[in-house]
């Protein structure tokens, strides 16, 4: 390996003792031919000389001008000559002002590569972990023996297995199979998908040798095989993510489907109210408080849960009370109350979509494999969910008012004589559902965009899991949803996400031939109709 | 159509339609299973119209029906009484289809097995079935109320070619006539009587010539009056037709005086005449007792 | 046409007097003059002229035309026989992409490309036309595509769905899941009918240029004769026993079972015959506006389809035609003079009518009588 290094740099710089940079390598970095360019790139990254590191960093910050043939590193008043980094002055009216030299995006990303293994070098250990991530995807393959070199001496851990990888990575373009093999072969400890998918072609015909092939199936089978069980629980994290997302939106739904049987299609509205609950309060906590922006959320909850509340009762009061028993009439007027939620959304906060941003708490996320990443946002929001949950199950089974949801749930008739004030009732358990998908919007704010159309996505999602749960079960619907949730999730990847949705609906069709009740309804003797 | 025009010959015991009238029009695609039937009949021939045996229905623990077996032989007037809660109208729901059983026997004659059939399938093959709260099309006229119970076709090909003739209307004529209706024929069913539409229904029930009739609670809602003329008419369509009927009006089911059951929890807690039952130990305390 | 049940036509719903003959057949014959006055004015008249009528004019009511057979398709379904479809929209769509196949054809090497393919598919880099592109070039073929495809995916879902006893609530929701689904799939680009552009830049038809005054004026024509065709069908369909067998449904389906009839086999008719219905329509819609795209399925448009059938009146022949006409050109007034206003508007229809109209404006004068006291 140290051979192979010496040899490169020998070879690549000759002229690397001298105290300034070669003239053909300045000249073909200002000249037209893409490839020369690049190579000049590649030369300064591995050349010892200092002055490279000048130059390219002049490169990265477009900095670089030329002056009657000559190539100047310009930083403010101060122009410098890029091979030898003496001053050199231009007068201000010089006849012929430095023209800055034009740099395409993909030069500048080779000289950040080309840096990047300069700065190995650097003592601090933060720079050379940030030089081994930017090397870390799509190595140069001239880079490949200084950066095994590097990954030998490397003391901190994690970077020298990055490098080591790297290494690899610009072996396997390699022209020699013996190389290519041994790249392949210190590949395979790797547990990245995106390794894998670079090493898949090579199993197949775009590697001349079969050898090689081998090798790289064998590595294959080793990443996939580590592959599998990140997959699979990253698939499952993701599925009770989006299943958490429906229970929040379907908890409402479920409560006011149960009690009085109708179909609220402007049950999503609720959940945009909530979710502009958030962001109205992170507002006025940018205005008022800024120094607790970080717990703007907490504020935010309430404030959701009551406007949201506070409009589904005001909607039940005016509208959906008066068409008691007539379901599909309820279904349309609901449908024109969302249509006027939405305008009015758009006249309050405009028709585009909003910002709310995560708190600093919620960001980042916890790496348990490199396939396996959990960011923060979803697991508190997973977490919240079950939050939700426990609260409205306590309310519905501890308190007098779940009480009187649950006997109005069963027979609206009998609880009526037995004194339950059904219509009161009604109010309540509407407001609840409503505030609930407040709740729920709140939490959507901090992983979906938050626009006055956000809700109308949720209202078929939230009615099947309603469904399948069957009506008036908690139980049911948790379990409809993480189901549904995590279903959607695994058909996604095999089938995409279009497919997947069609395949879902017609799941639910199916099941309802099935079990009309749900999964977890009642069976109870038949109303005659 | 308005009532004037509905012919009225004057032969109230014509109960059977004229050959051909309807039948003819039998839809090929439609219920073949139903046109055979008509065409030869139920098979009665140990003179047994119905036979429960052992139904079991249980819903979520609850035993709806237990065990319950019961024989309704043709012709026959029978009473069901019993408690709420005691499983009458699942029994009936059992009978028409509208519930599986989760263990048992139900059979229509020798040959038709009830628990595997349609409710459509069942209605065709003579089982008529008259529900608790009455339920008539309401927006229907009384006369068009009947004209669709009526035995004809049933897929939705022929009925829209169908065409009305005047055998449909004679008989219509007659029926309304024998639940005095008549002068209803083309008012809305909504806008009747509760007991006028009790009448309606079970008036629908004879032009569909179902051999056996459910009727359940027949004449709650109904005057002392209509009561009793409505024992007369259930008294005239015995031996024709076998009835089954729920009641909870001990004076109406004394004055049909045919053998009366008694269902509790779901089984038969007894079964003989009236005056019978109604002395048995068993059954005051069920009725009386706790 | 054959009309059953002589001598007299029996109300099946509260659709104006008995004895007198239906409102359809007194406004059939001026329905047919207007028909042909319009596109004569608008093709013989200097377009100075105070007589003429314009492109505009012609295209709008054309398009509202095609969306009143839609209304009475959907008053056959929800009105007269209970069901509440929020999928309609598909049965449209569908109607209009079988038909808008065809235009794509008739472009022939005319389109950008001057390319034998479409222009999405060479665009998509395609090399020949998918299977179901086949016969596409033949007139016919689309027109009877354009009822078949419609009618076929309706039975498929209907047989299902109404074998299952799905009703209520539960199928509207379902019927806007179908939709939604639909428009999710209509919008990739690999399902081969345009993804989010859809179909547009028609040139011809049958060879005809699509936007000579003359082809508008025929396919007005054609657009106002299948709304009067739709009506009798209708009018045929919901008088006969047939009709009244499916009102029976709406109004007590256990007792229609208990009478022999199977439920599932009525719904299922009406609910082919009125999908079929939005593919005619959809098809000569899409002629007429210029372009199809997967947005005609999105479950808003459906829904909308239903609050013309509740504001006209629903279970009443002429009440979808005049709902259609009126929301439809409120639209297009609110649209283009206070488009902040329009979601307002609407939306505050659906309420209003729902709670304060629900026989829609056919049933206001009876509405109005009984406010008086009057008799009815």
């Amino acid at each position: 390996m140290i051979r192979t290094l010496l040899f490169a740099l020998c070879l690549l710089c000759p002229l690397g003792s001298m105290a300034a940079l070669p003239l053909p390598l300045l000249q073909a970095l200002t000249g037209d031919d893409a490839d020369a360019r690049t190579q000049a790139v590649i030369d300064l990254g591995l050349s010892v000389d200092p002055q490279a590191q000048v130059v390219l960093e002049a490169l990265r910050d477009d900095t670089l001008f030329t002056l009657k043939g000559r190539l100047l590193v310009v930083t403010g008043e101060q122009a410098a000559d890029a091979a030898t980094g003496a001053s050199v002055g231009v007068p201000a009216d010089a006849p012929e002002p430095p023209e800055q030299l034009t740099v395409n995006n993909l030069l500048r990303g080779e000289a950040a590569k080309a840096l990047a293994l300069r700065n190995l070098a650097s003592k601090d250990v933060d720079v050379r972990r940030s030089a081994a991530k930017e090397l870390a995807s799509e190595p140069p393959a001239a880079f490949a023996a200084s950066m095994a070199t590097a990954a030998a001496s490397e003391q901190d851990a994690d970077t020298a297995q990055l490098l080591k990888l790297a290494a690899a990575q610009a072996q396997l373009q390699s022209p020699e199979p013996g190389l290519r093999i041994a790249a392949l072969n210190s590949l395979a400890d790797s547990g990245e998908p995106a390794i894998a998918a670079m090493i898949k072609p090579l199993t197949g015909s775009v590697e001349p040798d079969v050898q090689v092939r081998d090798a790289a199936r064998r590595a294959l089978n080793a990443i996939q095989g580590r592959l599998f069980w990140g997959d699979l629980l990253d698939r499952l994290f993701t599925g009770l993510s989006l299943g958490s997302i429906l229970l929040l939106a379907a908890l409402g739904l479920a409560i006011t489907y149960g009690v009085m049987g109708v179909i609220n299609m402007a049950h999503g509205e609720f959940l945009m109210i909530g979710a502009y609950s958030a962001y109205f309060v992170q507002g006025v906590f940018q205005q008022h408080a800024p120094q607790l922006q970080a717990w703007y959320l907490a504020a935010a909850l309430p404030v959701g849960f009551l406007a949201a509340a506070l409009v589904g009762a005001v909607l039940e009061r005016l509208v959906i009370r008066h068409l008691y028993g007539r379901p599909l009439e309820t279904l349309l007027a609901s449908w024109g109350l969302s249509l006027i939620l939405i305008q009015a959304a758009r006249a309050l906060f405009g028709p585009q979509n909003v910002q709310v941003a995560n708190p600093g708490w919620m960001s980042g996320s916890l790496a348990i494999t490199p396939s396996l990443v959990l960011p923060w946002n979803r697991m508190l929001i997973i977490a919240f969910a079950v939050a939700v949950l426990a609260l409205t199950w306590a309310l519905m089974q501890r308190t007098r008012l779940g009480l009187y949801v649950r006997a109005v749930t069963q027979n609206r008739a009998m609880a009526s004589c037995v004194g339950v004030a059904t219509h009161r009732v009604d109010s309540l358990a509407f407001a609840l559902g409503a505030g609930i998908a407040g709740l729920g919007g709140v939490a959507l704010s901090q992983i979906a965009n938050v626009g006055p159309e956000m809700g109308q996505g949720y209202i078929v999602d939230s009615f099947m899991v309603v469904v399948l749960g069957g009506v008036g079960q908690l139980a049911g619907a948790v379990w409809a949803a993480l189901g549904l949730g995590v279903a959607a999730k695994f058909l996604e990847g095999w089938t995409g996400a279009v497919i997947a949705k069609i395949l879902v609906l017609g799941f639910v069709i199916v099941f309802i031939q099935k079990r009309p009740q749900g999964l977890f309804a009642q069976r109870g003797r038949n109303v005659d109709a | 159509m308005s009532a004037s025009t509905v012919p009225r010959n004057g032969h109230p015991s014509s109960m059977h339609p004229a050959p051909g009238a309807s039948g003819s029009q039998q839809d090929a695609a439609g219920d073949a299973l139903g046109s055979r039937l008509r065409g030869s009949g139920v098979d009665t021939s140990h003179n047994v119209i119905l036979y429960l045996e052992e139904i079991c229905v249980s819903f979520d623990g609850f035993k709806a029906l237990n065990k319950l077996s019961l024989s309704i032989d043709v012709g026959e007037l029978r009473c069901i009484i019993g408690p709420n809660g005691a499983g009458k109208t699942t029994m009936m729901d059992v009978i028409t289809g509208k519930t599986r059983p989760d263990s048992g026997t139900a059979f229509f004659g020798q040959t038709f097995d009830l628990t595997r059939m349609s409710e459509p399938q069942i209605a065709a093959t003579g089982i008529g079935r008259k529900f608790q709260k009455p339920t008539v099309f309401e927006q229907h006229s009384v006369f068009e109320n009947l004209e669709l119970a009526m035995r004809g076709p049933r897929s939705p090909l022929a009925t829209l070619f169908s065409r009305r003739d005047r055998a449909t209307g004679d008989r219509i004529a007659t029926t309304l006539e024998r639940v005095r209706l008549s002068e209803q024929a083309d008012r809305l069913a909504g806008l009747l009587s509760h007991g006028q539409k009790q009448w309606l229904e079970i008036a629908m029930l004879l032009v569909q010539e179902q051999r056996l009739l459910l009727l359940d609670e027949p004449v709650a809602g109904m005057t002392d009056d209509e009561t009793e003329r409505t024992a007369e008419l259930f008294l005239s369509l015995a031996g024709e037709h076998s009835l089954v009927v729920v009641e909870h009006d001990m004076a109406f089911i004394a004055a049909l005086g045919g053998k009366v059951t008694v269902l509790h929890e779901g089984s038969v807690l007894a079964e003989g005449a009236l005056l019978d039952v109604q002395s048995d130990e068993r059954v005051i305390e069920v009725y009386l007792g706790r | 046409m054959s009309m059953p049940d002589s001598p007299s036509h029996r109300a099946v719903v509260s659709d104006g007097p008995v004895q007198s003959p239906h409102p359809l057949f007194r406004l059939t014959l001026p329905a047919l003059v207007v028909l042909f006055v319009i596109p004569a004015l608008h093709l013989l008249t200097p377009a100075d002229s105070a007589w003429h009528l314009s492109d505009f004019f012609l295209t709008l009511t054309g398009k509202i035309l095609c969306y009143a057979v839609v209304a009475v398709a959907m008053d056959l379904i929800w009105g007269f026989g209970g069901i509440l479809s929020l999928g309609h929209g598909l049965f449209f769509a569908l109607g209009g992409y079988s038909f808008g196949m065809y235009l794509m054809r008739q472009i022939g090497r005319d389109g950008s490309y001057h390319a034998e393919l479409p222009d999405f598919m060479v665009f998509l880099d395609w090399k020949e036309l998918p299977w179901f592109w086949q016969g596409s070039d033949h007139f016919l073929w689309a027109v009877l595509m354009a009822i078949l495809v419609p009618a076929v995916v309706a039975t498929v879902f209907g047989f299902f769905a109404f074998r299952s006893r799905i009703r209520g609530v539960y199928f509207s929701i379902i019927t806007q899941a179908l939709v939604y689904a639909s428009m999710l799939l209509f919008f990739r680009n690999e399902t081969g009918f345009g993804g989010n552009n859809g179909f547009t830049d028609f040139k011809r038809v049958l060879g005809y240029s699509i936007t000579s005054p003359a082809t508008r004026s025929v396919l007005f024509i054609l657009s106002g004769l299948l709304l009067i065709g739709a009506l009798y069908l209708a009018f045929w369909l919901t008088r006969s026993r047939f009709g009244r067998v499916l009102a029976a449904v709406r109004d007590a389906e256990s007792r229609v079972m208990f009478i022999g009839y199977r439920p599932q086999d009525y719904k299922l008719t009406a609910w082919v015959i009125s999908a079929a219905l939005c593919g005619l329509a959809g098809a000569l819609y899409v002629p007429q506006v210029g372009i199809i795209n997967p947005g005609e399925m999105s479950p808003a448009n459906s829904i909308e389809i239903a609050i013309w059938v509740a504001v006209g009146g629903r279970g009443t022949l002429l009440g979808p035609v005049l709902g259609a006409f009126l929301v439809n050109l409120g639209k297009t007034y609110f649209t283009s003079h206070f488009p902040e206003y329009w979601l307002f508007i609407l939306g505050a229809l659906f309420v209003a009518v729902t709670l304060y109209l629900p026989e829609g404006l056919m049933g206001l004068p009876a509405r109005l009588r009984a406010l008086r006291g009057l008799p009815a």
